[in-house]
């Protein structure tokens, strides 16, 4: 069909969310026979980038070229006739039927389902990759590492050459990471597929990536061969800039007698993967602690717990210097301590106007005898609007605002009720350049106003911009904890890898 | 090309009214066309529906006094879906306060009026509470979904009823499945001299504006309409969710129950098994067609009840089937709430997904 050499370019991929740019100009090449890493934070883009050549979103311009030819891809359907297959982090198989109706769904004519063939096909591929997927079980009783194997199978049943898997390993347990790997590399060497593998975990990828492509805010900013790199230098690749560089910014030094606002001792999460192990940090009034870490190594858990929705098996949680009995909603609300989820959907009644969601927190305060004090509210919210610069009415409904200013509502609830503690989780992901700085400026506006803060990023410049301190996780522990003056990209690098300090 | 419905940033006045009027058209359309294959003239039959109840002073008081339970279980289910609890049990619930109402009116003899009136309400309330209590606990604290559980209870409600009209509360007189005639100062009083409306309509606009001020004007009726817009932003907002779905479970049942109670004291003073025709299930089409808005659910209810008496009129006069009724109620049901998304969202036409 082609004299072409058979590979998938990407050219100049674009694309944006409102004034939101999710990929600027994005160039990449898959080869056959090549394991191609996808590194980057959650929301750098990669997912976007992989959905755009498996035409799960079409790019605003760009084009994607399969084996030399200009393909346009506007479902899933033309990704799989271009012998494109992905494994998505949420499977696509129907769960209340066989492995082998499954794959038999994917080539259903209108009448005959082939199920005999579907039942070869899975044979086949336990003799030839060595994976075993049980063709006449029900998908919803197998472990996800089958299930897993289950829809690889169904994109390789559809004669897919290039196969994207989103993050395959985040789902598994070593063992299965170990075997999943293993089918990988044979899936290039045997059958010279081409492979991209996004992932966090740098093990991973130092052991069986052929080459790696690093985006940060929607741009390749490293592309590269990955033979015998080491995780320490996968990281480097990753926190970017010149390595050695000292990074201090002139933040203010802490107030050491300023008292303790938020403290942890020894909080533990079991766990059988993604558990919390023994931290403990304090965080001083009019303090950022900037909590650093590769994506998937306790931040989450860290912020579910600081929102009372992660019961905690062991160690304690101090706020004001005095210990919280249980560690609930309702309890931190009422100790003092602010929450701005990594989620600002799941935070936000899209609903109801913006006057009522910026008091829902601390309706007691605007409540009299029962009653709302709307006039209270009101002015409350306006002094909001003005005072956060929140482009909207206070009744118009919270869920038709952009993401920066509803992100702005949630922040002016969380500081206006003047928190002893505040805890930030992501707070700038996907908003655009100026909703970014505003919101920056508002969070350094509350440490000012004696807020402890707790920051938690996978956004490495925001942290440096804005931390006093930082601790950096590693496997669910703090790894250390550097004040911002001796912090150099390496240091944090080697730490996010996993190097004790 | 797919179709995605974006929220509405502006709410302009007209446009609800002017998207309800459209629907009402297209349901005279379709079931224009039901009547006519059925043999009857549509345009004599929607007079009789709609206009001839309106005409007589009795036909006008009939209608009212068939929206009085409708009343009732429109602000019940309206209570509870504004706080995202699908009670779909409001049926059942009006059969257990019946049976609270009638054992209280049974037992009122002696009792003065003021005292028995508002005991038989309240006997009402507290058994609809009690059957909403076992749905709601098992929804709040294992999270098993209310519809089923709800809606399953209702036909247990009513062999609950058949049981006891069969045994204990056999008629002592006839012997017939009906008991006994309650507590003559248990009854509700007419409230319209020389008609059958009666107390248990002003209880119910009571209870529903009660409701609409609660919703609007009070710090926890802004919680339970966080928890049913987006349960898990108002857990993040510190408010208990599961206790707030208990709670409003429990006065939607306790609403539903002294609707149970209004039917037995201010119109049949005896407990039948024909004592509900469906006003449990007519309540979910009232506070639909109302949009959950309590006085809207008011206006619902007597136009339900207005068509309640129309079409049995209708089916009389030009005999077509009585449920034609039914039919122009459920129709209006589809179209309304197809009119209700087209309000409150856009629909836009996109390439691709995402």
């Amino acid at each position: 069909m082609s004299s072409a050499t058979p590979s998938v370019l990407l050219r100049e991929i674009r694309k944006s969310y409102g004034v939101t740019v999710a990929l600027d100009g994005v160039t990449l090449e898959l080869v056959p026979g090549e394991i191609h890493a996808l590194l980057g934070e959650n929301g750098a883009g990669k997912t976007t980038l992989m959905k755009t050549l498996f035409g799960l979103t079409q790019p605003d311009s760009g084009r994607i070229e399969v084996d030399g030819n200009a393909t346009v891809i506007k479902s899933p359907r033309d990704a799989r006739a271009a012998g494109i297959g992905m494994v998505t982090q949420h499977f696509s198989l129907v769960k209340t039927m066989t492995v082998a109706e499954n794959l038999a769904l994917s080539e259903a004519r209108l009448v005959s389902v082939d199920l005999a063939k579907a039942r070869r096909t899975a044979v086949d591929a336990a003799e030839r990759y060595g994976f075993e997927v049980p063709a006449d079980v029900v998908v919803a009783e197998l472990p996800v590492a089958l299930q897993q194997r289950a829809e690889i199978l169904k994109a390789l049943a559809a004669g897919c050459k290039y196969l994207i898997l989103d993050e395959p390993t985040a789902v598994l347990g070593p063992k299965d990471v170990d075997s999943l790997l293993g089918v990988i590399e044979r899936l290039r060497d045997q059958e010279s597929m081409s492979i991209v593998l996004i992932s966090h975990k740098m093990k991973e990828i130092e052991r069986v990536a052929d080459r790696v492509s690093v985006l940060r805010r929607g741009a390749v900013v490293a592309s590269t061969a990955a033979r015998g790199m080491t995780t320490k230098e996968l990281i480097a690749l990753m926190v970017g800039g010149d390595a050695g560089e000292s990074v201090a910014r002139p933040v203010s030094s802490i107030n050491d007698d300023a008292p303790v606002a938020l403290a942890l001792r020894g909080v533990s999460v079991k766990r059988s993967h993604g558990g919390l192990e023994d931290i403990t940090f304090e965080v001083r009034a009019g303090e950022i602690l900037g909590i650093a870490g590769v994506s998937g190594n306790g931040q989450s858990e860290l912020v579910e717990v600081l929102s009372g929705t992660l019961s905690v098996d062991e160690g304690q949680v101090e706020v004001g210097g005095s210990h919280l009995a249980d560690v609930t909603p309702p309890s931190l609300l009422a100790a003092g301590v602010g929450m701005l989820g990594e989620d600002r959907h799941a935070a936000a009644v899209h609903n109801l106007p913006v006057v009522e969601n910026l008091v829902l927190d601390q309706l007691q305060s605007v409540t009299r005898r029962g009653h709302l004090d709307r006039s209270a509210m009101a002015e409350r919210c306006d002094v909001a609007i003005r005072q956060f610069e929140i482009k909207a009415t206070p009744q118009q409904h919270l869920g038709t605002l952009s993401g920066g200013n509803m992100q702005k509502v949630l922040l002016a609830r969380l500081f206006g009720r003047s928190p002893k503690a505040a805890i930030v989780s992501q707070p700038t992901r996907g908003l655009d350049v100026s909703s970014t700085r505003y919101v920056r400026s508002l969070i350094a506006d509350a440490r000012a106003s004696g807020t402890a803060v707790v920051l938690v990023s996978e956004d490495l410049d925001e942290v440096l911009e804005l931390a006093n301190r930082i601790a950096v996780m590693y496997r669910g522990r703090v790894v250390g904890i550097l004040d911002a003056h001796e912090v150099t990209r390496e240091r944090l690098g080697e730490m996010m890898a996993g190097v004790l300090v | 090309m797919k179709p995605r419905f974006v929220l509405r940033a502006d709410e302009p006045w007209w446009r609800g009214p002017l998207l309800v009027m459209f629907a009402v058209l297209v349901t005279f359309i379709v079931t224009s066309a039901l009547i006519r294959w059925s043999g009857g003239s549509p345009i004599a039959a929607f007079r009789y529906m709609f206009i001839n109840p309106l005409q007589s002073r009795f036909g006008l008081t009939e209608s009212i006094l068939s929206a009085t339970p409708l009343v009732f279980t429109g602000a019940a289910v309206a209570i509870a879906f504004r706080a995202g609890y699908w009670n779909i049990g409001a049926e059942g619930q009006l059969l257990a306060g019946t049976i609270g109402a009638t054992w209280f009116g049974l037992h009122a003899e002696g009792l003065p009026s003021f005292v028995a009136v508002p005991g038989i309400l309240l006997a009402g309330a507290v058994s609809g509470a009690a059957w909403a209590l076992l749905p709601a606990l098992l929804r709040a604290r294992l999270g098993i979904d209310e519809v089923v559980s709800t809606l399953l209870l209702n036909p247990v409600a009513l062999l609950v009823i058949t049981g006891l009209l069969n045994g204990p509360w056999r008629n002592s007189e006839t012997g017939f499945p009906d008991s006994d005639v309650i507590a003559q100062s248990a009854m509700m009083p007419v409230v319209w001299p020389d008609t059958r409306v009666h107390l248990g309509l002003v209880f119910g606009i009571v209870v529903t504006l009660g409701c609409w001020w609660f919703i609007r004007s009070m710090a926890g009726g802004l919680r339970l309409r966080a928890v049913g817009l987006a349960p898990g932003a108002a857990r993040i907002a510190g408010l208990q969710v599961e206790r707030t779905l208990l709670t409003t479970a429990l006065v939607s049942g306790g609403i539903a129950g002294m609707g149970g109670a209004s039917e037995i004291a201010g119109v049949a003073h005896q407990l039948t098994i024909g004592i509900s025709s469906g006003f449990g299930y007519t309540g979910v089409i009232v506070a639909t067609l109302a949009a959950l808005s309590f006085i809207g659910s008011l206006l619902v209810a007597l136009m339900l009840g207005i068509i309640n008496v129309g079409s049995f009129s209708a089916s009389r006069a030009l005999s077509i089937p009585s449920t034609m009724g039914e039919v122009v109620q459920s129709v209006l049901l589809v179209t309304v709430v197809a009119a209700l998304v087209i309000q409150k969202y856009r629909v836009v036409w996109k390439q691709g997904q995402s």
